[in-house]
């Protein structure tokens, strides 16, 4: 699994492709982790613009990043989410506990 | 004939066919002309419940997995997950929101999406026997 990220001012950005479910959850976990403790960033941002899907293996991810944002006291952001992510991140209440941008269509 | 067309699959319990589930009934489901969110919805239900069955129907190995899904008359889609596994000795407690015996990588929202997604959702489990979750989801008729 390969995901592009690039660091300015302090600000991680993380682009995420692809499916996120269980089968790959813990990939998608991993990686972000990794990423955060090598660039110790004060504000990680999962872009997830070529998501095309989301289950609630994709909450555990993002309350990971959250986790792993929340330890360095750093800030999370998630952007460019498409409708069917935003649908289970709300159903799931995890858009009150996490900045979240809907993509612009 | 109560149903207009159906469907049924059977794959063993390995994470890779999550997304071959999911998308097997997304191409079923693609007969009744769904609207690109109830397809999104119809979805995101089935990898709930296929996930909840790889992750905790057989601890001990590979099982298997049945889907099945019908049309029904009233532009309704009847979808059947059922599995052999270890079944849910409170089912009450597993739907509740956040409640997971599976760890930091599971969420607990399975239920509460497939609850939020779907018409209508019903879950049956014995120990020892395995666990069938049911659900419908009515699509809107486009005119």
């Amino acid at each position: 699994m390969h995901f592009t990220s690039f660091l300015e001012d302090g600000r991680l950005t993380i682009a995420l492709t692809g499916e996120i479910d269980h089968h790959c959850a813990k990939a998608y976990i991993q990686v972000i982790a990794a990423k955060i403790e090598a660039y110790m960033p004060d504000v990680c941002i999962l872009d997830f613009r070529d998501v095309t899907f989301v289950d609630s293996s994709g909450i555990a991810v993002v309350i990971n990043a959250l986790r792993n944002m929340t330890q360095i006291e750093g800030k999370l952001l998630l952007t460019g989410i498409s409708s069917q992510p935003m649908k289970v991140f709300r159903a799931s209440g995890i858009d009150k506990l996490v900045e979240m941008k809907e993509a612009v269509l | 004939m109560k149903f207009q067309n159906y469907m049924i699959l059977e794959f063993p319990s390995r994470s890779a066919n999550e997304g071959f589930a999911r998308s097997a009934v997304a191409c079923f489901a693609a007969q009744m002309d769904p609207t690109l969110e109830e397809l999104g919805d119809i979805r995101t239900a089935v990898s709930e419940a296929v996930t909840n069955c790889i992750v905790h129907a057989y601890p001990a190995g590979l099982g298997i997995i049945t889907v099945r899904c019908r049309i029904l008359k009233d532009h309704t889609l009847d979808i059947v997950i059922k599995d052999k596994g270890v079944g849910i000795p409170d089912v009450e407690q597993a739907r509740r929101p956040s409640y997971t015996t599976g760890g930091s990588e599971r969420s607990g929202m399975g239920f509460t999406i497939m609850e939020s997604f779907m018409t209508d959702l019903d879950v049956s489990s014995a120990p020892g026997k395995g666990t069938t979750v049911h659900m419908r989801r009515k699509l809107q008729r486009k005119q």
